[in-house]
């Protein structure tokens, strides 16, 4: 989409919004808000570049492959349920410290569990939404999809 | 503890034996060989105890100790000559497959599945459990399967090899059934225990589903009519398979396990019968087509097919019969072996299968043609070869029991065939005229000069000599080895020690040659001469092609698929609005029968606070953007309309105290229409594809459904759900998951390996949304799937 506008609020919107999204994770466990939550807010952080360059220019923009950002949510996920039994405790019991770096958001395994959520829903969004951007446009259609170097004077109206 | 450590040793030697290939190259089937022989050496220790009557059988280890299923091994004189047959072959045929497959690249894999098999075999013949048994059977089955179709690249032996494993699991299914069945009806899956148990089996009202179930599955796997024609299809094996197939192991199985059972099964007239019919018929059926077939491997196996038959007709004739049986078995098992492996060698040397077109090879193969010789001396049954023991004793067999006029006749039609296709296996190629020749039998044109003919290396002559030396031992000195083993097996399979002694049948006299013995070797010879007017007369058969097993397996096996495919077409149909419209029918259906009953506890208006004019205005404006989203003519109006819905459905959770649940309303909402507005353009055109009686049918539908939703909550709101946990987590919140909001702690604390599974769940929804997107993409044609339907 080749507007101007877009392109200018996309510049500021998107560390907002992913400042955002790491509010929302954080501030999870006593506001409302939350890993899940919070992925979806930045999976559409990026989302809005993508609508802006294009998915592939938004694909090297992410740190790694969306399928990576899954693998990595998982693993966060897994490994802060494995602290707890080597504690004789039940696999994912919560184990807290009191170390609390910002005011009101403590160290402890939920919150890095909180964390694997994060990845894991932002990772299959941006999958599952990236994929769907990079499909091979069919006829006509093709006007009017994505394309890396976005051409002005398109916009068929619906058919 | 040794008994089972033979299985485990070979199949160790089987995971290892890649390795060893790639370390010893062709010459790791000799050295694979040794662990075969070693153990056939502590079996042939065993000869002497186990003649004497004894019985080996370690503790069992417990294994599945609710259902009495016991890790047990025995090995008593039935055990013992299987034993030695699976690991004496089974080494013989190790270093024929260096000499035959030695340079293959596959070899190793070859290896490594041959050695499987080998102990799967072992395994079942010691076996003292059914399910253990059924276990190494089955174990059989799939290994033979990967055996058999080693050529992968070859489509014959692809189909042969699905063909044996879909015939003999077939089998295997209908045996689990029977071995459970006569597991429950004695109270125990041990053989030993049930092995004295024969009378109060055959009294069972189970005992007749009990013996359908096992004899279809010993039928099946020993290539009895009509199962029989996997067999011959599977000599599109390499050579040391069909070798070691068709001699000791795979179509032994089903004779085993019948004159395993025959303690247990026997003696009925149900068993006796069957056992007779079936037999006999597959024994004169094989004997026919071996005698008419032109290429060698083919020959053989049609008598081995004849030769099972024989056995298993055997079997089914009681006393005098199980020894017939088991000295037929040991003949068999030495005779086949030898040549199989002379066919492959000579298919190894000169590229030729048909025996019509090989001739003057005695010459350039002296010491095959030497063993294929004594090998088909053995199978004619021309004394003093041990096959012939075996052919002397069948007929003394059939002399004592009470009806065998026409199992007589049947067993000179049978030996006339096995001495033709003797003739044929080794006479015509060793002895016979060069090229074509005589005609040129089966309608077979001039052949080639086989030239680059010479004697085949040590590898693959060392198998066929050994063995052909044993037959020859077993006739001529029968009390050095075959009669100790025989015996033994004969008293396990009878349960009567004793009864039969091999050696004082043996004394054979000039009386013998002139008795069907003679018959068959002169009808043999006859019919060897004629053999091309015989093939041409008896060209009726394959004209049956269409009505034979293989023509009705494979139009079987092509409706099973066509079933399939139909059902697939009815049910995936590919079209969207017939799932959704099949889910909301059947929703409506179970869960509008199970409402129906209760429709009147359900409060038309349940007490409920006053409403705030802010709700009403949400619900209003929700029902009318539905309303819109159906009717409007633009897409993107649609689209706009159920974001209305979605966003006032957050409003209401907002207003109704989850703001959890309506900010990720919010972000889902917002996500939604980006992925619709991406899918926009791969959609078809907006416009209307049903009839207007279809899309009243919808509308009916949906306010059905609407109803019947409307209808749920209402009960749910007035039904009690008992103590709510809701108190548990507000209080246990901040105390034990030290956060004030609940729903996150239940989240991330409470309920944490529940939502780890969930994230599995979504990262596999992306991971399938991703591929099925890539698998289009990779197909070129994006675009629309036709039938499709877009409602306006």
């Amino acid at each position: 989409m080749n507007s101007i506008i877009l392109r200018t609020a996309t510049t500021a919107l998107l560390p907002l919004l992913l400042l955002a999204s790491v509010v929302i994770l954080l501030r999870g466990h006593n506001e409302p808000g939350g890993g899940f939550v919070g992925g979806l807010t930045g999976a559409a952080a990026f989302l809005l570049h993508m609508l802006t360059y294009g998915p592939a220019r938004c694909r090297r923009l992410l740190p790694l492959p969306p399928e990576a950002i899954i693998a990595a949510g998982l693993f966060v996920a897994l490994f802060s349920g494995l602290a707890a039994p080597l504690l004789g405790e039940p696999l994912f019991a919560g184990l807290w410290t009191d170390f609390e770096p910002i005011p009101g958001v403590k160290v402890g395994t939920p919150l890095f569990f909180d964390v694997g959520v994060y990845l894991t829903v932002m990772g299959s969004v941006l999958w599952m939404i990236l994929s769907i951007a990079q499909w091979p446009q069919a006829g006509a259609g093709a006007e009017r999809g994505f394309v890396d170097d976005p051409q002005p004077g398109h916009g068929e109206a619906e058919r | 503890m040794v008994l089972p450590l033979s299985v485990i040793s070979l199949l160790a030697l089987a995971a290892l034996s890649p390795w060893l290939v790639r370390a010893a190259g062709r010459y790791a089937g000799w050295m694979a060989a040794a662990v075969p022989a070693g153990w056939f050496v502590w079996f042939a220790s065993q000869i002497g105890a186990i003649a004497a009557g004894g019985v080996l059988a370690p503790d069992p280890v417990p294994w599945v100790e609710s259902l009495g299923i016991t890790l047990a091994f025995r090995l008593d004189g039935l055990g013992l000559l299987f034993a030695l047959l699976v690991t004496g072959v089974g080494a013989a045929i190790c270093i024929y497959a260096s000499g035959y497959l030695g340079g293959h690249a596959r070899f190793g894999r070859f290896m490594a599945a041959l050695l499987t098999f080998m102990a799967a075999m072992l395994g079942l013949v010691i076996a003292d459990d059914l399910i253990l048994l059924f276990v190494f059977w089955e174990l059989t089955s799939i290994t033979s399967f990967l055996l058999i179709g080693f050529y992968r690249e070859k489509e014959a032996a692809r189909l042969a090899a699905m063909r044996a494993l879909v015939i003999t699991g077939a089998g295997g299914l209908a045996l689990l059934a029977g071995l459970i069945l006569l597991g429950l009806e004695a109270g125990t899956f041990r053989v030993s225990e049930l092995l004295t148990m024969g009378d109060q089996i055959t009294q069972s009202p189970r005992y007749l589903p009990i013996l359908a179930l096992i004899l279809l599955g010993c039928f099946t796997k020993s290539a009895q009519l009509p199962f029989h024609f996997w067999l011959p299809g599977a000599m599109e094996a390499p050579a040391p398979v069909s070798a070691y197939l068709h001699s000791s192991t795979m179509v032994k199985a089903g004779v085993f396990l019948l004159a395993r059972l025959t303690p247990v099964l026997g003696g009925t007239p149900e068993w006796t019968w069957t056992l007779k019919v079936v037999g006999g018929t597959t024994m004169v059926y094989g004997a026919v087509l071996a005698a008419r077939s032109t290429k060698m491997k083919r020959i053989l196996a049609w008598t081995t097919v004849s030769a099972l038959g024989t056995m298993v007709m055997l079997l089914g004739l009681g006393v005098p019969g199980d020894a017939a049986a088991m000295t037929f078995l040991l003949a068999h098992a030495l005779y086949k072996g030898t040549l199989f492996m002379v066919a492959g060698a000579v298919e190894h040397r000169t590229g030729e299968k048909d025996v019509e077109r090989l001739g003057g090879l005695a010459r350039r193969m002296p010491i095959t043609a030497a063993a294929a010789l004594l090998g088909a001396l053995s199978l004619a049954g021309v004394p003093p070869l041990f096959g012939y023991t075996g052919k002397y004793l069948l007929k003394g067999g059939l002399e004592q029991s009470p009806w065998d006029s026409a199992l007589l006749v049947a067993v000179t039609i049978t030996g006339v065939g096995m001495m033709t296709a003797a003739l044929l296996v080794a006479v015509r190629p060793f002895f016979g005229p060069r090229v074509g020749g005589e005609g040129g039998g089966g309608g077979v044109g001039g052949g080639k000069p086989a030239s680059r003919t010479g004697e085949a290396g040590p590898g693959l002559l060392v198998g066929p000599a050994i063995l052909a030396t044993l037959g020859v031992l077993a006739g001529v000195a029968p009390g050095l080895f075959a009669d100790p083993i025989v015996l033994g097996a004969t008293d396990a399979v009878t349960g009567l020690p004793g009864d039969a002694e091999l050696s004082s049948l043996h004394l054979f006299s000039a009386s013998a040659l002139v008795g069907p013995t003679g018959i068959a070797l002169l009808g043999g010879v006859v019919l060897y001469v004629f053999r091309a007017r015989f093939r041409r007369s008896t060209a009726v058969l394959d004209r049956l092609g269409p009505l034979g097993g293989p023509a009705l397996f494979d139009r079987g096996l092509a409706g099973v698929l066509a079933l399939g495919r139909g059902q697939t077409r009815l049910l995936q149909h590919g079209s969207l609005t017939g799932y959704v419209r099949t889910c909301v029918v059947g929703l409506l259906v179970i869960g509008g029968s199970l409402l129906i009953g209760r429709l009147g506890t359900a409060t038309l208006l349940p007490p409920h606070e006053a409403i705030r004019p802010v709700e009403a205005i949400l619900v209003g404006l929700m029902a009318s953007s539905a309303v819109a989203a159906a009717v409007f003519r633009h897409r993107l109006g649609s689209v706009a309309a159920l974001g209305v819905v979605g966003l006032c459905a957050a409003l209401i959770f907002l207003l109704f105290g989850a703001p959890d649940v309506a900010m990720t309303q919010f972000a889902i909402e917002t996500l939604t229409v980006l992925i619709l507005v991406l899918v926009f353009h791969h959609l078809p055109q907006f416009r209307v594809y049903t009839s207007r009686l279809r899309r009243a049918g919808d509308l009916v539908l949906s306010l059905a459904f609407g109803a019947f939703m409307t209808v749920m909550v209402l009960l749910a709101v007035d039904t009690g759900f008992g103590e709510p946990i809701s108190a548990f987590f507000s209080e246990q919140s901040v105390a034990g998951g030290k956060g004030r909001n609940i729903v996150n702690v239940i989240i991330v604390d409470f309920r944490a390996t529940d939502t780890f599974g969930e994230l599995f769940v979504l990262a596999l929804a992306g991971m399938g949304v991703a591929t099925l997107l890539i698998a289009r993409r990779q197909r070129s044609g994006a675009g629309t799937e036709p039938g499709d339907e877009v409602v306006p």
